[in-house]
């Protein structure tokens, strides 16, 4: 028994958790360099709500993670004036939905100083926020906002799908010299992966090709990728072969890949957890049919949030969000077009 | 009315101070004339404050402004074609005419802003303190604000986490009487918007008369030691009044005639002008100030009419720190 229980005790060392990679990427970043520093609310002993900082008060102490009031505005604007003057701070808002509480540095700061002081002021920070539905935390806990910050110029925007994704953004995020809003999804904490080797770094704006198919490309961010993946195995038992690409990164957006991949399959769904009303689905879509119209052999369909407040109950958010049967139908009237 | 001041250094001051009165001028006189679009919100009768507080500050401080802010631009070396130029949207302004009036910057000599939204930067100073800090500098960050920012709850949130994180930032008011076109005392449920909400985070609040540029050096002087000693933040609500309304757009008939003519007898160059006068300035020695201040503005005026407008390529600049705009592949 003993020598069965070796390689089964190294395999579970070499699977990490989502929420484990959060702050391993973070930790990852601190090591390599004094001026990261982290500010929020519990994120200090506390280690997060999300337990998404696990570790980091412990190993860099209070003179490198900072816990804040609840002072949403305060925390970003700290972070940005931070940025501005050497530092790199990485600023935790709990869940996105808050990010409403400081839009103002989100959209009219942070964003637009470089520009608007011609080029003087650089703001290397990082926004790190909890995103998305799927747990049950009604309306004000459960939204996916990543399309919020989609419609301002000069944030890039990362949400990872993966822990070993988590970690390789995170450098990315952190050594940016741009600001960056960094998108944890609620739903993939508890996911396990293959963890990031040393060094792993993954650059933004970059899409993944996650599973290749000649069918249908179905593009997905996020939680949306693993549903994606599950909604492609059933269909493969249909036999209907998709390709999914995992966009990682909504600015800079990967159009590239997703050309390429229509040059394999031409027909395209997207999966996308926010609101179809504004989602960030439209503005590819509306990239392929300016850049890509020749390579359609069918519609786009678009597998979207409803647009309604996210409700409370099982039933009800099921309804609202997309879901591996919703991809499935879509994919599968796509197909027969 | 004792002070250390010697009468050649209040001579410097009061040289700022009127090539920020003449520069306001011009630039009133330029949106008049159709060569200044958009608005401006011009700080004449505010200059004691803005060359005051500089003269007490380092180099290496950090300042941030609100959209009232020419005058914190120019007292920490913005140079008056610099800041018309970007007024007149030329090429040669301060931000490459990227940002305006309401945005003027300099961060090569610590001006890290001039921010339109209300109360906006307050954080951003608090920021900027935290960082020196962190770096182990004893530098200073100062964020001056009009009284109209002290009902906005980024006021309050930065107060407490200066106060909570014990950092070296100094609030400094500006309290011309008006919110925008309101007075602020119709709207304020305390008296000294700024000061009076100081003792609730702990922390000093201090009033002054802000159109006396030797108290208000002094209290800066006095507040920044505090601060750099490790003694935390403070506020300094400093008094004043607009000359002009609050925009190009506002004549500002709200206010009594009696209170205009109590605070325009109340002008800051007066002030120091009476001042030089007890310090034995020779009055030549003042007109010479009031003569260079005049060809300095004189000539900016000329050389920001005769530079060229921004090349419209540089409108897809500078969104990122790469120096280019592109959000996609």
């Amino acid at each position: 028994m003993a020598d069965l229980m070796v390689p089964q005790e190294a395999s579970e060392q070499r699977r990490i958790t989502y929420r484990e990679a959060v702050a391993e990427g973070i930790a990852r970043e601190m090591r390599r360099d004094p001026a990261v520093v982290c500010l929020g609310e519990d994120i200090g002993e506390a280690g997060g709500v999300f337990k998404t900082t696990a570790g980091l008060f412990k190993e860099f102490g209070p003179g490198r993670v900072w816990d804040t009031p609840i002072s949403e505005q305060a925390i970003v604007g700290a972070a940005m004036g931070a940025a501005m003057t050497g530092m790199r701070p990485v600023a935790e808002i709990m869940f996105s939905d808050f990010l409403a509480c400081c839009w103002d540095y989100l959209a009219n700061e942070i964003p637009k100083v470089r520009y608007m002081t011609g080029g003087q002021v650089t703001v290397p920070l990082v926004v790190r926020t909890a995103n998305g539905g799927g747990l049950g935390f009604g309306a004000q806990h459960s939204q996916a906002t990543e399309n919020w910050a989609f419609t301002v110029p000069g944030l890039k925007i990362a949400a990872p799908s993966t822990p070993a994704d988590v970690i390789g953004m995170m450098a990315a995020a952190i050594r940016s010299d741009d600001p960056v809003v960094f998108f944890e999804h609620k739903g993939l904490f508890a996911s396990k992966g293959p963890p990031a080797p040393p060094d792993h770094v993954v650059e933004l704006g970059q899409a993944a090709v996650v599973r290749e198919g000649a069918d249908i490309t179905l593009v997905a961010l996020a939680s949306m990728v693993p549903l994606a993946l599950t909604a492609a195995e059933r269909l493969a038992r249909e036999g209907i072969d998709a390709e999914v690409v995992d966009l990682r990164c909504l600015v800079p957006l990967d159009v590239g890949t997703v050309l390429a991949s229509l040059e394999k399959t031409s027909r395209l769904t997207i999966v996308e957890e926010n609101p179809y009303q504004g989602g960030w689905g439209a503005t590819l879509v509306s990239v392929v049919a300016d850049e890509g119209f020749g390579l359609l052999d069918a519609p786009v369909r678009r597998v979207a949030g409803e647009c309604v407040p996210l409700p409370f109950a099982d039933a009800l958010e099921e309804r609202v969000i997309p879901t591996v049967d919703k991809v499935v139908t879509a994919v599968r009237d796509l197909a027969a077009y | 009315m004792a002070t250390t001041v010697t009468g050649e250094e209040l001579l410097t001051l009061y040289g700022q101070m009127a090539v920020i009165r003449r520069t306001e001028k011009a630039a009133h006189d330029l949106f008049l004339s159709g060569l200044v679009k958009g608005t401006t919100h011009l700080a004449a009768g505010h200059e004691a404050i803005a060359v005051g507080a500089s003269a007490a500050l380092r180099d290496d401080d950090y300042v941030f402004a609100t959209y009232r802010g020419h005058h914190h631009a120019l007292a920490r070396g913005a140079t008056p074609e610099e800041c018309l130029a970007e007024l007149m949207s030329r090429a040669t302004g301060l931000c490459k005419a990227k940002g305006g009036s309401m945005h003027l910057t300099k961060a090569s000599a610590g001006m890290l802003g001039s921010y339109a939204i209300v109360g906006a930067h307050l954080p951003m100073a608090v920021g900027a303190a935290w960082s020196a800090r962190l770096r182990g500098t004893d530098q200073l960050a100062v964020a001056f604000f009009g009284d109209g920012a002290t009902n906005i709850g980024a006021f309050h949130e930065a107060l407490n986490l200066a106060a909570v994180w014990r950092l070296p930032v100094l609030f400094v008011c500006e309290n011309n009487l008006y919110m925008e076109y309101t007075a602020i005392a119709d709207v304020t449920a305390v008296p000294r918007p700024a000061a009076d909400r100081a003792p609730a985070y702990g922390i000093p609040g201090e009033v002054v008369d802000g159109n006396d540029v030797v108290l208000v050096q002094e209290a800066v002087q006095r507040l920044a030691r505090r601060a750099r000693a490790g003694d935390g933040p403070a506020v300094l609500e400093a008094e004043t009044y607009r000359h002009y309304g609050h925009s190009r757009a506002d004549p500002a008939t709200y206010r009594p005639a009696e209170e205009v003519e109590r605070w325009l007898k109340h002008d800051p160059l007066d002030l120091a002008r009476g001042r030089l006068h007890v310090l034995g300035v020779p009055a030549e020695a003042v007109t010479a100030a009031d003569e260079r201040a005049t060809e300095v503005v004189r000539a900016a005026v000329e050389a920001a009419k005769a530079a060229p407008a921004p090349d419209p390529a540089e409108a897809l600049t500078e969104v990122w720190a790469d120096g280019g705009a592109a959000w996609r592949t």
